[in-house]
């Protein structure tokens, strides 16, 4: 700026100007929408992003509850990460246990969606029949499947029927898994069932009519008119299952307790255990930090690979 | 606009810090106390409250005394959680297995110039609730494992009641091992030990000591799970399990109180449980093991929280809660540790649902010569080592030795050696 600029400036000014009113229409509009979302905000903040720096901060920390001490042990924490000889396993069976469930779970959700989008009678029966145990309690959900894993419980009473001597399901390192798996998938397998089948119900069907007058067969329409069309959908409820199974701890605090060994015992589980049980408040903070990596890790790289194979996003 | 923000932020602040003064209690008014106990059993809760409402009529500063139970499976677990969140308990009973823990680290109030009478405290009784000459939770329950025992079922199987064995001096686990052999052969369930579960392996103790095994050396600082003794008596469970078939196996659920179980290894405060029992039952004291008769101990005490901003008031309710006089009420359901109480004439008035020869075999012989349930500092972690170690135990085929030496590769680190 200039002198003759402020000069002009100056000269320009009319003392009789009227002063600029503050409540312009974008101020005030821009303070309504503030307001719109200023609960939505502060529950973001308070409860999301402030436990998000105290899990950080704890995890820098070592906290003796009982003692009711609190010191400052800097990275001491994460280094006894790299060294647990226990966390290696535990990756492992939350690998083995996130990769069975989203498989089976989106497997069996497509399936199902797909069978019950035919016109046929009783499909609505079947849809509330398998959308049910999605609200059913979840610790009762889990005390009833425990009472029929057992080892003379109900699963291997219909498989004595059959002539099958089963297995003890929960006490088996590899069984144990499988039930833990099983157990969530048929909990849970109706939510993505309903996501599914209201995609499906929105992939237009002269598409299908156009594959069959060319001559494509079910799986050939399945595989290119199906897929791509309800490939949004795919990515939201791998996205949802994915998360969700890193998240599963009710249904191992009762089934297993993370045994027999450490079979069952998941990273949210171990976590429980450190800062709960054991009262490693600080490397249980850690263990959550880890956690939280790993599955921004994980939804980062499915949202990537989004671009790859997703046909369409509004 | 800046005076107003800065009057707004100082309202804020005024508010924050009068919410802030809320941890301290009211300055007027009735305090209201807090006792975390683990039974929610309805005969003990009505005990408690009764007690309470007695001692609320001579002390109007005191208010409501709630008994919060939580449940056993995770109790020490559920405790140091609300600790840790700031809604800790004014008193809070202590399982044996946590008493280091807490003893250890301060944060329990000094209680020995507040209880009544604190010299009559059996030595045996304290020992785990003492440092370094003071008393930091008063100990409880000093309640030996014993046998309840359904004659019903024994009887059915064709095989002598464990009181004519008792008479008859073969009262042993080789003995008690073929009764519950008959009575699973029958199609019932032979013994279960209360809540082991085949995880909560420091309840085993109740046999492996007939053994003269231990979990770890006295010192606390060498592994024994590997030692001749223990491996004989985990052999003898494994065959009692998996062989005889004598004992429930892994992944069954039974309920000795149902009335379809033989026997179950447990404490005198399960009595209560039986109280509508449809089968005739007994109690006798833990079978002899190749090292002759023993007893084992399950431990409980009550401490005083020092988070507690009513930690007085909470010690004073303590000290009345256990004087001669309740103690002798509660006497019921939790063996004393006050020397006067422990008499099996003074225990029988108590003590409705046993008889004479249940109090004298079982509690007052047992506390005279029991050994405590292991416990050690950081049991919890130790606890769960071992858990997932002792894992592969209980399957048919496991080679004993090869486990027990694996458990002690495992928790050596811990016992900090």
């Amino acid at each position: 700026m200039t002198a003759t600029d402020l000069r002009e400036g100056t000269a320009a000014r009319p003392a009789t100007r009227p002063p600029r009113a503050f409540w312009t229409i974008p101020r005030r509009d821009a303070l309504v929408g503030y307001l719109m979302i200023s609960p939505q905000l502060a529950g973001s903040v308070l409860f999301v992003l402030l436990p998000l720096g105290l899990v950080g901060y704890y995890s820098l920390q070592e906290w003796n509850v009982l003692a009711g001490t609190f010191e400052f042990v800097g990275g001491e924490n994460y280094a006894k990460l790299l060294a647990d000889p226990n966390l290696g396993q535990v990756l492992t069976s939350t690998a083995l246990f996130s990769a069975g469930l989203v498989v089976l779970n989106l497997a069996l959700a497509l399936t199902l969606a797909v069978l019950l989008d035919q016109k046929l009678r009783g499909t609505t029966f079947f849809r509330t029949l398998f959308f049910s145990p999605v609200l059913v309690s979840l610790v009762a959900w889990t005390i009833v499947w425990q009472f029929l894993l057992q080892q003379d419980g109900g699963v291997n009473g219909l498989l004595g029927l059959a002539g099958v001597d089963g297995p003890n399901w929960l006490r088996g390192e590899s069984t144990a898994l499988l039930s833990v798996v099983v157990v969530q998938v048929v909990k849970n397998v109706g939510l993505n069932m309903v996501l599914f089948l209201a995609a499906l119900q929105g992939v237009p069907r002269q598409l299908y009519e156009a594959a069959q007058l060319d001559g494509a067969g079910a799986w050939t329409r399945f595989l290119r008119i199906t897929v791509p069309q309800i490939s949004p959908t795919i990515l939201l409820t791998s996205i949802i299952t994915v998360v969700g199974s890193l998240q599963v701890f009710a249904q191992i605090a009762v089934l297993t307790q993370g045994g027999p060994g450490l079979s069952t015992t998941v990273l949210v589980y171990y976590l429980y255990q450190q800062a709960f049980q054991f009262r490693h408040l600080g490397y249980g903070a850690t263990l959550s930090v880890l956690l939280f990596l790993i599955v921004a890790a994980l939804t980062l790289l499915q949202w990537r690979l989004r671009r790859k194979w997703v046909f369409h996003e509004s | 606009m800046k005076a107003p923000l800065a009057t707004l932020a100082l309202a804020c602040l005024l508010t924050v810090t009068a919410c802030g003064g809320g941890a301290a209690p009211a300055a007027q008014g009735p305090q209201p106390l807090r006792m975390s106990i683990w039974t929610s059993n309805e005969a003990h809760l009505k005990l408690f409250k009764d007690i309470a409402a007695e001692y609320r009529k001579s002390h109007p500063r005191v208010g409501e005394i709630t008994f919060d139970p939580i449940p056993f499976e995770n109790y020490t677990t559920t405790l140091t959680t609300q600790i840790a969140g700031g809604n800790a308990p004014d008193l809070a009973w202590i399982l044996e297995n946590a008493a280091p823990d807490f003893v250890g680290s301060g944060a329990l109030v000094p209680l020995k110039g507040k209880i009544e009478n604190a010299g009559e405290l059996v030595p045996a009784a304290t020992r785990l609730w003492e440092r370094d000459g003071e008393l930091y939770a008063y100990p409880f329950s000093t309640s030996p494992f014993g046998v309840f025992v359904n004659t019903d079922l024994v009887k059915a199987a064709g095989q002598k009641a464990p009181r004519d064995l008792i008479k008859a001096g073969q009262w042993d686990w080789e003995h008690a091992n073929e009764i519950n052999k008959a009575v699973a052969a029958k199609g019932k369930n032979g013994l279960t030990i209360l809540n082991f579960d085949y995880k909560a392996w420091d309840n085993l103790a109740t046999v492996w000591q007939g053994w003269g095994a231990k979990a770890w050396s006295d010192d606390g600082g060498t592994c024994q799970f590997n030692a001749p003794e223990m491996v004989e008596a985990m052999t003898f469970l494994h065959k009692s399990i998996f062989t005889d078939k004598a004992m429930p196996g892994p992944g069954t659920a039974v309920d000795f109180f149902s009335g379809d179980t033989a026997m179950a290894v447990a404490q005198i405060s399960r009595a209560a449980m039986l109280e509508d029992a449809t089968f005739t039952w007994d109690l006798v004291p833990l079978p002899a093991g190749p090292k002759g008769e023993y007893a084992v101990i399950g431990q409980a005490g009550i401490g005083v929280l020092k988070k507690s901003p009513k930690a007085e008031l909470a010690a004073d309710f303590l000290a009345y809660f256990t004087n001669a006089a309740n103690s002798a009420k509660l006497a019921a359901y939790f063996p004393p540790a006050r020397s006067s109480l422990l008499t099996a004439d003074t225990m029988a008035k108590t003590s409705p649902m046993l008889n004479g020869d249940q109090l004298q075999e079982v509690v007052i012989d047992g506390i005279e010569q029991g050994v405590v349930k292991p416990s050690h500092t950081g049991q919890a972690e130790l606890a769960q080592t071992a858990r997932a170690a002792l894992d592969p135990l209980w399957k048919p085929d496991a080679d004993v030795k090869a486990v027990l030496d694996g458990v002690c590769a495992k928790i050596q680190p811990l016992l900090g050696g």
